[in-house]
């Protein structure tokens, strides 16, 4: 099997025994075959792009091609034990709709995202004076999907306005995990786990 | 090994009934007609039923016997296709109301000797499953290994999931809807009238004499335009003269797409009884599956163990995605296990009857996981 990206490797790890999960944005299903494989998973994904959505459910995977800004109102409160928003919410029209729908429609939400404050990012800008292009942000600023960029304090501070707790917060720089000091500044990658208090 | 006769191709069966119909009337007997392919497994778990659209008919894998041409659906089911005689035991039946075997209106009426013509009772496609789930008991088979169905098959495979839940472990809609819209009933209406306006068509009674295949070859035009996309046609016809240099100046086929739907319409009359065409269009007319539900859709599959996989076509604006996305949402408000996905094809409607290689493998996977499980 192909190794999880590193942000999904945590969330794997994370996620209890037979949950009943939605990866929103899930692309061709690898991390919904892995939590399916290992955990007995009743996994189910929504995404955006035709092609992925027919590899995903050549696997097997139940997955609707659907749009996070538009269809995740369509799923009863608490309806999954974990919705998963990995990589997809820099690409949302609105992330703070989908975000209320995330910790609504599961009863916790883990949420990934590129740290757009990390140190290199900054140097880009301070010094290049461009938009930053990184391994993990490679797109120019006119072919990007990634239209709301975000960084680990704007996050907290959105979750607190919208009295949403942190229940478990992960960083990675390159594929290594990092400890909570100085995230915001040094971390490449956040994994947050959440639950709408 | 001793052959079970219930099983092979051109079977014809009389059930006993009764089947209660959505009108309120009762119907019996229920004459019959299916084909299947390949053999049931050991523990019965193999069957898959195959619904057929409008005007198809049980012969989706073997040749037609009117017209001679391959099955209707050979590109989805067959040796290496998705849906395998090796594997699976397929069963195909013509819906009740048609006129390639099973009791429809140009069967004979046992308590007149006559055919029913118009006295046969008006069905939906609710009625049509109930009949198809008396020949499944008949072959033994309780549970379903899938129901699959395009166009009509679809509101089949749909109504089969909502009346026997337990009976239906994966369906796959494609090109489908859960309700015929206004504009659905618009374009049957058109085909209707063309036939009830057809001087032959004599309230229905025109068996033994000549049929009203006039208006029935216009109805089969006008359902035949909606099954095509206008880049479809364009691309295939344009405003290309048939058979000819220049405008004629009158009222000949003197373009290559009134020529096609003419021979369309021609073609068809040949396979096809009116008053078949009046019940099954009446029934789809009829088929909104939220209204006995409240009009609640997702209450039509409260607490289903069912597996839906959906495929819809960007260019078919018969039953447009819009509609199989509404079929999703109340599958996710109903908890369940729904993949859906809309296809590119410049093919409309009619998309699922042509080469989709994207479609096969989507079923392919889809059938294969509720195999594994």
């Amino acid at each position: 099997m192909t190794a999880l990206r590193s942000d999904l490797a945590i969330i794997a790890r994370e996620v209890r025994a037979n949950a009943r999960i939605l990866d929103v944005g899930c692309g061709d299903g690898l991390l919904l075959a892995a939590l399916r494989d290992t955990k007995d998973a009743d996994a189910r994904g929504m995404e955006l792009d035709a092609r992925d959505v027919a590899t995903a459910v050549a696997r097997g995977l139940s997955v609707v091609q659907g749009d996070a800004d538009t269809d995740l109102a369509d799923y009863p409160d608490g309806s999954f034990d974990y919705a998963i928003l990995s990589q997809t919410l820099q690409t949302t029209k609105r992330p703070d709709l989908v975000l209320d729908h995330l910790v609504r429609v599961g009863r916790q939400a883990f949420v990934s995202f590129p740290n757009f404050a990390q140190w290199r990012m900054r140097l880009a800008h301070m010094f290049g004076g461009r938009m930053p292009v990184t391994e993990q942000l490679p797109h120019t600023w006119y072919d990007t999907p990634n239209i709301h960029h975000v960084t680990i304090d704007d996050f907290r501070s959105f979750l607190n306005e919208r009295n949403i707790r942190i229940e478990g917060q992960w960083f990675l720089s390159g594929d290594k995990p990092r400890n909570e000091r100085f995230a915001n500044l040094l971390a490449e990658h956040a994994v947050f786990l959440l639950r709408r208090d | 090994m001793h052959q079970d006769t219930r099983f092979g191709l051109d079977k014809k069966t009389q059930l006993l009934g009764p089947v209660q119909l959505d009108s309120g009337a009762q119907f019996a007997p229920v004459e019959c007609a299916y084909e299947t392919y390949g053999a049931l497994n050991a523990d019965k778990s193999n069957a898959i039923l195959i619904c057929h659209a409008l005007t198809g008919d049980q012969y989706l894998a073997s040749n037609h016997p009117v017209t001679g041409k391959a099955g209707w659906w050979t590109r989805m089911v067959g040796p290496g296709k998705p849906i395998d005689p090796a594997r699976h035991c397929i069963i195909s039946i013509n819906v009740l109301g048609s006129c390639m075997g099973s009791s429809g209106p140009a069967s004979i009426d046992p308590v007149t000797g006559a055919p029913y013509a118009m006295a046969f009772p008006v069905i939906t496609i609710a009625d049509m499953v109930r009949a198809q789930a008396l020949l499944l008991n008949h072959l033994g088979i309780e549970t379903l290994e899938a129901v699959v169905g395009g166009s009509m098959g679809g509101m089949q495979a749909l109504s089969w999931a909502a009346l026997y839940p337990e009976r239906v472990r994966s369906a796959v809609i494609i090109a489908s809807t859960a309700r015929h819209s206004a504009q659905n009933i618009a374009f049957h209406e058109v085909g209707r009238q063309a036939i009830m306006a057809d001087p032959r068509w004599n309230n229905g009674a025109y068996y033994g004499h000549e049929a009203p295949s006039a208006g029935l070859a216009v109805a089969r035009m006008a359902a035949h335009i909606t099954y095509l996309s206008e880049a479809g046609l364009t691309e295939k016809f344009g405003r290309r003269l048939q058979n000819r240099d220049a405008k004629s100046f009158g009222f000949d086929a003197d373009f290559q797409v009134e020529s096609y739907l003419r021979h369309q319409g021609l073609s068809f009359v040949d396979r096809f009884d009116a008053n078949s065409y009046l019940y099954i269009t009446r029934a789809m007319d009829y088929f909104d599956l939220a209204e006995p539900h409240d009009g609640i859709l997702a209450k039509a599959f409260a607490g289903t163990k069912t597996r839906f996989c959906l495929i819809s076509f960007d260019s078919d604006w018969l039953y447009p995605t819009a509609e199989s996305r509404r079929i999703v949402h109340a599958l996710n408000a109903a908890g369940a296990a729904a993949s859906f996905v809309e296809l590119s094809s410049p093919f409309g409607h009619d998309a699922f009857l042509l080469e989709a290689p994207e479609m096969n493998r989507i079923v392919d996977g889809f059938l294969r996981a509720g195999e594994s499980r």
